[in-house]
């Protein structure tokens, strides 16, 4: 900052002396070999700006570690602080068929309401792939089965036993037996939606072998839950899930570390038969999509799976204890009266887990972050893969030339305001639009957001008018949502661009 | 503020009933208050910054091209009469007139360009975009003081209209709509903004006032012409006559900080544009010939110093407000280094060996505005190349 004032007031005082500069000069320069040699140089200048310059640079390599130049952190207000509250739990969990993406959305539910279940035991599954099984999270009775919009299943709600008991599972060798048997012991079991697919994020699908597995053991998002504080005590439990990845795939389980100077959890550092690779940069640095394109970007050649590392420590507990254990830690953060980390079970029902924690008002109750997560009511419940609640304030409020006077901090990328050149203040966060949808105007700005070798304005518009082939060359297969989720917070004509970008995935995924 | 706010909702039309004053409301009360809409779907935070933001800083960027435009216009006007003609006497007088001619000028600009922005956003049912601010604000800094009004006017509409609502409003614009109504007004009424007679304000039919730019005289006789009516100094600080706001280039080069600073605007195209500008003047000195009393009023054009050509016309202004246009210039980092670095060269070309009219930024820009999609189009494909590229290695 003080070097950039520096820099442009020398360049302000250089630009207003030029003139006595030249003063001193000829006043006509017909003929003579040095202009050439000028224009030259000048012309050089030029190459090298673009060359440096124009580009979407966005990797440096310090080492062994992958520098990602591009992003941006958002510190919001309310970080989870760690320490583990056993006091909060939530009664009801559910399973929600809109978390899949790629699912048919009446899926053939086998249980009735009324009927025990135990973790483990299959509550749906999918008409169109018969062998994924969808898994309860917990013991308990199914107490409802919601429909959605044209008889679509919403969601099924089970309460939970007070002591949630797995169903039984036979041993399995992983060593000893092949594949194809492993395969179809994950599919059984109920943990196979846990691996997901890229290009499109979607579940996995079991006939195929991704060439790699990845796993992102850093969350840079606003807010986000610290998961080498999560990992503590689950060390063999994530180990034997990696071990179980291994199996999977022909290439590598590549395991992404945070490079950013922090503490870095044993279980990440020192996981073994696996191929870790740092990576320092701020948010989106942590997203596995991002790693993934700095490692072996995705195509439909060269499809990756991946896993959320709480994810794969419920697989590897299930092939060390024979156990369907999902329970979760998840970070309970924002606008709430004691931020912290709460102990319960996948799909945790989003108002037991805030029970006493809302202050009075209106706010936004958000599971996953405030980037890419979903907005939900007291009555909901958490999203399959998510480990964060993030509460803000709503922002139903008129703000008097509010464009040009803010009256308030919020947080901003944007130069034109002083927090813009303050990066790592914190500040609170409302769902306030701040503006108008316009049409795209500015351009460079996406840019500046994504680090990722990607056009991401070309990418959207080529979805806009539906240009597959566009799409595909523009790397469609390599972004999902929240890839692109910062560009949408930064962007100055509030474009949707996640719903966007899921319309052109949708696309893609029917023509396939 | 919420008695304010309460007035507003008492007042505001009925949208089924009257659309086109509903729309009107609507644009004046979200520059007055920004809306209490919460974010739907996909983010749940969004950044504090908008296209209105945005738009202002561009017209803050430019506020001292006008203050100095409106002295200017005065200075020149008393200074050819014969009174003030010194630069510190009489500043009242040469600020009060020269606001008396930009203002009917602005006021002009902007009711033709917003009304008809109005009438469109009513007829599409969308809301009043913020585009034409920046464009109605950049128009009067490149017309000649003395433009008449309805000539301005129907520029205005041509550009307004077939240059911007055509393509579907602020965004899919593809020509710069301010340049696009000065080049009406270039190529229908050229005696009214180019010659001798029309940068000095007030003066038609007073005998032995001569209003030349120093581009008009370069053309003719070279640097060596140019410096016989005014000083280096005068050019840089801008007391020559010239468009209203174009003349002043600290405060262009302050205003283009200003936007570089903020990130408004692109300093890729800016610096691209002065080396390109400054590569072909380069050329033209080394290729000038030996300059003798005959020599053809070009040849001394080409000989003056390359680093003089940024003292006259309006290259700086160009550079930093027209060229930067972020709708009509490249999209991607690599298209910015070359679109400006192609005004850059293009345009002093043109200045140069344009035997008519010796300023070349407005058609250069255009030019490039129209190539720019293609310069990204290369761009683009390289990327699309590059992955391809890379999907064949993994296969």
């Amino acid at each position: 900052m003080r070097k950039n004032i520096a820099r442009w007031s020398n360049l302000i005082l250089l630009s207003l002396f030029a003139n006595s500069i030249f003063a001193q000069a000829d006043t006509s320069a017909s003929g003579g070999g040095m202009n050439l040699l000028y224009a030259l140089v000048v012309l050089i200048l030029f190459i090298l700006g673009m060359r440096f310059f124009g580009t979407s640079k966005v990797l440096k390599k310090d080492g062994n570690t992958i520098v990602l130049t591009k992003g941006q952190d958002l510190h919001l207000e309310g970080a989870a602080e760690k320490a583990v509250n056993e006091n909060v739990q939530s009664k009801t969990f559910a399973v929600r068929p809109p978390d899949f993406f790629n699912i048919s959305p009446i899926p053939k539910v086998v249980v009735a309401v009324g009927e025990e279940v135990k973790a483990g035991d299959t509550l749906f599954f999918d008409k169109k792939r018969p062998e994924i099984k969808y898994a309860s999270p917990v013991s308990g009775e199914v107490v409802a089965i919601n429909r959605g919009a044209k008889r679509s299943i919403s969601e099924v709600i089970i309460l939970a036993d007070k002591e949630v008991q797995s169903r039984s599972y036979d041993a399995f060798d992983l060593n000893g037996e092949s594949r194809e048997a492993l395969v179809n012991y994950l599919l059984d079991s109920g943990v196979w939606p846990y691996l997901r697919q890229r290009p499109y994020n979607i579940v996995a699908d079991p006939a195929t072998t991704p060439s790699n597995i990845f796993v992102s053991t850093f969350d840079t998002a606003p807010l986000a839950p610290d998961l080498s504080f999560v990992v503590e005590g689950q060390e063999d439990a994530f180990q034997k899930g990696l071990d179980v990845l291994g199996k999977l795939t022909d290439g590598s389980v590549y395991l992404g570390i945070d490079g950013r100077g922090g503490k870095v959890a044993g279980a990440f550092a020192d996981a073994s038969g696996v191929e870790k690779q740092a990576f320092n940069g701020k948010h989106p640095a942590g997203n596995v999509g991002v790693q993934i394109h700095h490692i072996s970007p995705v195509n439909n050649n060269n499809i990756a799976w991946t896993a959320g590392v709480q994810e794969v420590i419920t697989i590897g507990k299930l092939f060390l204890n024979q156990q369907f254990d999902a329970s979760r830690l998840v970070a309970v953060a924002g606008e709430v009266n004691n931020p912290h980390y709460v102990r319960t079970f996948q799909g945790a029902n989003v108002g037991d887990l805030l029970e006493g924690n809302l202050n009075d008002g209106s706010y936004r109750l958000i599971s996953g972050d405030v980037l890419s997560g979903k907005k939900k009511d007291k009555a909901h419940f958490m999203g399959f893969f998510d480990d964060q609640i993030t509460v803000i304030t709503e922002g139903h409020y008129f703000e008097m030339l509010g464009w040009l006077l803010p009256q308030t901090k919020r947080p901003t990328v944007s130069k034109t305001f002083f927090g813009g050149f303050m990066p790592s203040r914190t500040v609170k966060a409302d769902t306030n639009m701040h503006g108008e949808k316009r049409a795209f105007v500015v351009s460079g700005q996406y840019e500046d957001m994504l680090p990722m070798d990607i056009y991401p304005q070309y990418l959207l518009k080529s979805i806009i008018v539906g240009d597959f082939e566009k799409m595909e060359g523009l790397g469609i297969y390599e972004v999902v949502e929240e890839d692109l989720a910062l560009c949408e917070f930064a962007c100055t004509s509030k474009q949707p661009l996640q719903n966007i970008l899921r319309q052109g995935l949708n696309e893609m995924i029917e023509q396939s | 503020m919420k008695g304010l706010l309460n007035f507003f909702h008492k007042i505001e039309p009925d949208k089924e009933k009257s659309p086109f004053l509903h729309t009107v409301f609507d644009g004046f009360f979200t520059f007055l208050f920004v809306p209490n809409h919460v974010t739907a779907k996909g983010v749940h935070v969004r950044d504090r910054m908008d296209l209105k933001r945005l738009m202002i800083f561009v017209v803050l960027a430019m506020m001292g091209c006008y203050v100095f435009g409106a002295y200017n216009i005065g200075h020149h006007h008393f200074a050819a009469l014969g009174e003030y003609t010194q630069l510190g006497e009489g500043i009242g007088p040469k600020l009060w007139y020269g606001l008396l001619k930009i203002l009917p000028i602005l006021i002009v600009t902007m009711a033709v360009g917003l009304g008809i922005e109005f009438y469109y956003a009513s007829r599409k049912g969308h809301g009043i975009e913020e585009g034409f601010i920046v464009s109605g604000m950049l128009i009067p800094l490149i017309m000649p003081p003395d433009l008449p009004l309805w000539m301005l006017g129907l520029a205005v509409v041509f550009a307004v209209i077939l240059g911007k609502e055509a393509f579907g409003g602020t965004g899919m614009n593809i020509l710069n709509v301010a340049l696009l109504t000065r080049v009406f007004v270039f190529f229908a009424y050229p005696t009214y903004i180019s010659g001798d007679e029309v940068w000095i304000s007030g003066v038609a039919g007073v005998d032995g006032v001569t209003g030349a730019t120093p581009l008009a005289l370069a053309a003719k006789g070279g640097w060596e012409a140019v410096t016989q009516v005014y000083s280096a100094s005068d050019m840089w600080w801008g007391f020559i006559p010239g468009s209203i706001g174009e003349t002043s280039k600290p405060l262009i080069i302050l205003g283009a900080l200003f936007l570089i600073f903020t990130r408004v605007a692109s300093w890729r195209i800016m610096i691209s544009m002065v080396l390109g500008a400054a590569f072909v003047g380069m050329l033209m000195n080394g290729f000038a010939p030996e300059i003798t009393a005959d020599t053809a009023g070009v040849f001394k054009f080409m000989a003056v110093p390359w680093y003089y050509q940024f003292y006259m016309g309006s290259f700086l202004f160009a550079m930093a407000f027209m060229a930067t246009d972020p709708v009509t210039a490249s999209g991607t980092n690599k298209g910015k280094w070359i679109y400006g670095f192609l005004i850059g060269s293009i345009g002093m070309v043109i200045r140069i060996i344009n035997p008519a009219y010796p300023e070349g930024w407005m058609l250069a820009i255009l030019l490039l505005n129209v190539f720019a999609p293609t310069i990204d189009h290369f761009v683009v494909e390289g990327n699309m190349k590059r992955r391809a590229k890379r999907a064949e290695a993994i296969a």
